[in-house]
């Protein structure tokens, strides 16, 4: 369990120290900040799926007064280097703007900078291009074929992975198996889609031949990426951590839009601000989540146990790589979710299509998976005419077979997943759940109920890093705090990431104040800009409140042995027999006591007090390896993926309107156990922000595109995010199972809710209409496709 | 074109293009920048303002089509520097809110609501928050923020509007 045993402010309702700047409107995003001097750039997109670019004019463009400059690919690509990619894929060159050669619609092609973005967009009208259509390929499954056109001739085919796995004896295991089902299952094209685009403010001055990044961006390794694209060193990079972020929830990467912006004030000595409007967003910001398709055989016996799974999994990551392939990498860290399957079989296909690119969406890849097993155990329920309930309870990991090894792997930390389900069923009132589902039957309804168990990995490491990529070698995926006390003993810590809501401020300070028992609303957090940061990896994989909540913690012990340190010094004893308390510490045998802020003024001015060799001052800081992480993959793909297991359980009763189609949730139960939470509003915040974005997922968005490759839903009116009229009141019930391996026994929760929900939304649309012998098996499920689903049923034209 | 707004019970005379919106307007010119452009085409809502105290999109008028008008920004809201009206102060009570975008629109569509409904039910606050789009908290804090604010209000007897 955590190492901490009592708490004195985690776990407490505690006000979220951020969130004061938001409701007065003073909160800073990177469209609030506009240098002297600033100039406005526009992009010019490719309106063809796939085309060779065979002359830009720009000449109209640049005539118009206030017109700085236009930019095409050639230029930018001569000046810069690829972006980098996450699978080894060298020829699968990425620049900011489409060198040559469009390979989706969207795809940026010129940059015009201005003295207005007014401006910026007529100058924008005024471009020519003159372009020659290529074919092109949309389907992964036609991209994936050897005779496909490829959307990288250079690369020679559209795969971009493709790797199978083998853990365990899975052919034995299906030979010998007394019941088998196979089954596909789609996850569709949608994505976070913050409220805020994205947006970047790059500044380079020449006379101190620095690069100033203002960005929303949720991006690990970011400065490095963009010294690396731009051929600079990374101390003439410096990003500005605390720029408020509206929203990323995984896709705010932005290294391309960084890149062009950081050219284009380089090439003209001026602030250059580029923020995407929405369209530029839906269709060229390159934040598509996984367009993933799920076959899957499980072999299980006549009790509902499941022995194997054969899992073959082809993403259509769009036209260019990215990070998205590894997102098939990271559900190998729980690819039996939360059952004891035996043995495995995973292959793990990422072809590239002429389609707008992925970039991470939250849970990197989790989301489909569990989809896609928890749509399984849901099939061999109906198979066995079992209880769904009870064939998820045969097949859960037990509490006491924690640690448990699964076959690609990974350890799982801790779970209690029969006590979280039964207090859950026991909050629904399972059988009046069924009977109010059984009313709205009788009432000429379709109803249903749905379950879905997951798990959410946390804690995040880069395994899928070296799992996925040969050449890459990454073990670490470190965070950091540093904690300073002033010369007045106040308290003042530097994190070294941008946020995008997840109150990392109050997490650091809560941790830390655990530590140093001081009251963290006394502590001032500040965001160090990239050149003063200590190593970190940015939030994501819910990996914060175990990394930078350790991290802090960890710099609070050094604080706190210091100061110990110093009070055993003046009394010429060993610091362990002191105690430390309130931020003073004592002699317990004598009762004498140095305070706060005796301590500090001994280590701010009175060196000949110090201890030999103790450095003065009051700084230290700690850089905080993920747990269990530092390996490398075994051949066979087996790999520790992240260090920490939370769990849930999702009920959802839901109807359906017969003649329309449309669902209506009346319930929504979802048990949840991310270990010891440490701000009990933020993790509910997130869960409930979870659970209405998987419900985008499971029934309103999609990226849909045309047969030409055109994005057919690219503004708000037609991809279409949950309302407050959509989102139903959602009860959530608590469970703690401490992780052994975190200092308060946290584990993750920023993915939570958005794991299971859309997997739990199609088990009750599935159970509503399976009287009609109707079954949806891909995501969205949308009220046409009910409704026409119903039509057909029912023998309606 | 000049144009006479009153923001925040100030006067400003501003000279904008006529296809400025007012959105841009605000933000760019006025440098009220606690009014967010979101999908800029009316949906999200995250540009609201009130407009003669009703809930307006800021991106679907013109600046020139406010004058005259009385708008109410989210800069107006708080009671003095540093100090949140009992509906932003609930908010922070509940943490209703994350990424914080969308608040500002949120809040002065609840403000807009408390107004005129000092007692409202919860579909009450549900509709009136349903032309603004929150990606962060499936609007489950929001909601109670502002019933919290709608109670606080009643037992201080306040009106919203007053403070």
């Amino acid at each position: 369990m955590g190492e901490v045993a009592s708490f004195k402010y985690v776990s407490r309702k505690r006000r979220v120290r951020e969130d004061r700047r938001f409701v007065s409107g003073q909160a800073t995003y990177v469209g609030d900040v506009t240098p002297p001097g600033t100039r406005h750039a526009a992009v010019l997109t490719s309106p063809y799926a796939s085309a060779r670019i065979v002359k830009i004019d720009a000449s109209e463009a640049l005539a118009m007064p206030g017109v700085d400059a236009v930019v095409e690919g050639r230029e930018l690509a001569a000046a810069t280097d690829p972006l980098l990619i996450g699978v080894d894929a060298p020829l699968v060159k990425r620049y900011p703007l489409a060198v040559g050669r469009a390979r989706y619609a969207g795809e940026w092609v010129a940059a015009v900078v201005a003295e207005t973005r007014a401006l910026a967009e007529d100058a924008r009208e005024k471009i020519r291009v003159a372009y020659e259509e290529l074919p092109f390929v949309l389907d992964a499954e036609a991209a994936y074929q050897p005779s496909s056109v490829p959307v990288h001739p250079e690369h020679g085919s559209n795969v971009l992975l493709d790797r199978p796995f083998v853990w365990g004896e899975v052919d034995a295991t299906f030979a010998a198996a007394p019941h088998k089902l196979a089954y596909r299952v789609k996850w569709g094209r949608s994505a976070t889609v913050p409220i805020e685009t994205f947006g970047v403010v790059a500044s380079w001055d020449p006379w101190r031949e620095m690069l100033d990044v203002w960005a929303s961006i949720q991006m690990p390794k970011f400065a490095d990426q963009i010294a690396r694209a731009l051929r600079m060193p990374m101390n003439q990079v410096r990003v500005h951590q605390d720029v408020d972020v509206g929203g990323s929830y995984g896709v705010k990467r932005g290294i391309k839009h960084t890149v062009l912006a950081g050219f284009l004030s380089r090439k003209l000595g001026a602030p250059v601000k580029l923020i995407e409007d929405r369209l530029e967003n839906m269709r060229g910001g390159d934040m598509h989540g996984p367009e993933r398709t799920f076959d899957v055989e499980l072999a299980f016996d006549g009790t509902g146990l499941v022995h194997a799974m054969r899992m073959r999994a082809i993403d259509n990551v769009g036209a260019y790589a990215g990070r998205s392939p590894l997102q098939l990498g990271k559900p190998v860290g729980a690819i039996v979710g939360p059952y004891r399957i035996e043995a495995v079989a995973y292959h793990a296909i990422a072809v590239t299509s002429n389609k707008t690119p992925q970039e991470a969406v939250r849970g990197f890849g989790q989301a489909p998976t569990n989809y896609a097993i928890e749509t399984g155990l849901d099939r061999v329920a109906e198979t066995l005419a079992l209880d769904r309930l009870e064939v998820r309870r045969r097949n859960f990991i037990r509490a006491d077979e924690f640690p448990y090894l699964i076959p690609s792997g990974t350890t799982y930390d801790s779970g209690d997943y029969h006590a979280v389900v039964a207090k859950t069923v026991k909050h629904v009132d399972w059988d009046a759940l069924v009977a109010e589902r059984d009313k709205l039957r009788a009432g000429g309804h379709l109803a249903g109920v749905g379950v879905a168990s997951c798990l959410e990995p946390s804690g995040a490491n880069s395994s899928f890093e070296p799992l996925l990529n040969p050449k890459n070698t990454t073990t670490t995926w470190m965070e950091s705090c540093r904690i300073m006390v002033d010369a007045l003993g106040a308290v003042t810590l530097t994190i070294h990431t941008t946020s995008a809501g997840q109150g990392h401020e109050t997490l650091a300070a809560t941790a830390a104040g655990e530590a140093l028992d001081i009251d963290p609303d006394r502590m001032r957090v500040v965001r160090a800009t990239s050149l003063e940061s200590l190593p970190s990896n940015s939030p994501v994989g819910s990996r914060m409140a175990i990394m930078l909540g350790g991290a802090a913690y960890r710099a609070g012990q050094k604080l706190r042995d210091k100061l110990v340190a110093i009070a055993a010094h003046q009394w010429g004893m060993p610091a362990a027999q002191l105690h430390y308390r309130n931020g003073g510490a004592e002699d317990p045998a004598t009762g004498r006591a140095l305070e706060w802020p005796d301590l500090i003024l001994i280590a701010h001015r009175h060196y000949h007090l110090m201890p030999p060799d103790m450095e003065p001052g009051l700084a230290v800081s700690h850089v905080l390896q993920v747990p269990t992480g530092g390996g490398l993959p075994s051949p066979d793909g087996r790999i520790q993926m992240y260090p920490c297991f939370s769990f849930e359980f999702h009920v959802v009763l839901v109807s359906i309107d017969p003649e329309i189609g449309r669902p209506h949730i009346h319930r929504y139960v979802v048990g949840h156990d991310c270990g010891t939470v440490i701000n009990p509003d933020i993790v509910r915040g997130m869960t409930l922000g979870g659970i209405a974005h998987g419900l985008g997922a499971a029934l309103l968005e999609e990226f849909a595109f045309d047969g030409e490759g055109q994005l057919l839903t690219q503004s708000f009116m037609d991809y279409l995010l949950p309302s407050a009229h959509e989102v139903p009141e959602v009860e959530i019930v608590h469970h703690v199972t401490p992780s052994p391996h975190t200092v308060f026994g946290q584990k993750g929760s920023g993915e939570s809710g958005y794991l299971g929900a859309p997997a739990a939304i199609s088990s009750a649309i599935n159970d509503a209409v399976r009287p009609l012998g109707i079954r949806f098996e891909a995501l969205p499920i949308r009220i046409s496709a009910i409704g026409d689903a119903i039509a057909r049923a029912k023998g309606l034209p | 074109m000049r144009v006479e707004l009153q923001v925040n019970g100030r006067r400003a005379e501003v000279d904008v293009e006529p296809r400025c919106t007012l959105l841009d307007c605000l933000r760019d010119t006025l440098g009220l920048e606690g009014t967010h452009a979101g999908c800029e085409h009316g949906v999200c809502g995250a540009c609201t303002i009130l407009v003669d105290g009703e809930p307006a999109r800021s991106c679907l008028m013109l600046a020139v089509q406010a004058d005259g008008h009385e708008l109410t920004t989210i800069e107006g809201l708080s009671l003095g520097p540093g100090e949140l009206s009992v509906l932003q102060d609930a908010f922070c009570e509940t943490h209703g809110l994350q990424c914080g975008y969308c608040t500002p629109g949120m809040i002065l569509a609840a403000h807009a609501l408390l107004a005129r409904t000092p007692q409202p039910t919860r579909a009450d606050i549900v509709e009136a928050i349903s032309g603004n789009l929150c990606r962060c908290t499936g609007y489950g804090q929001i909601v109670e923020a502002i019933a919290l604010a709608a109670e606080r209000l009643r037992s201080a007897n306040i009106k919203t509007g007053e403070t």
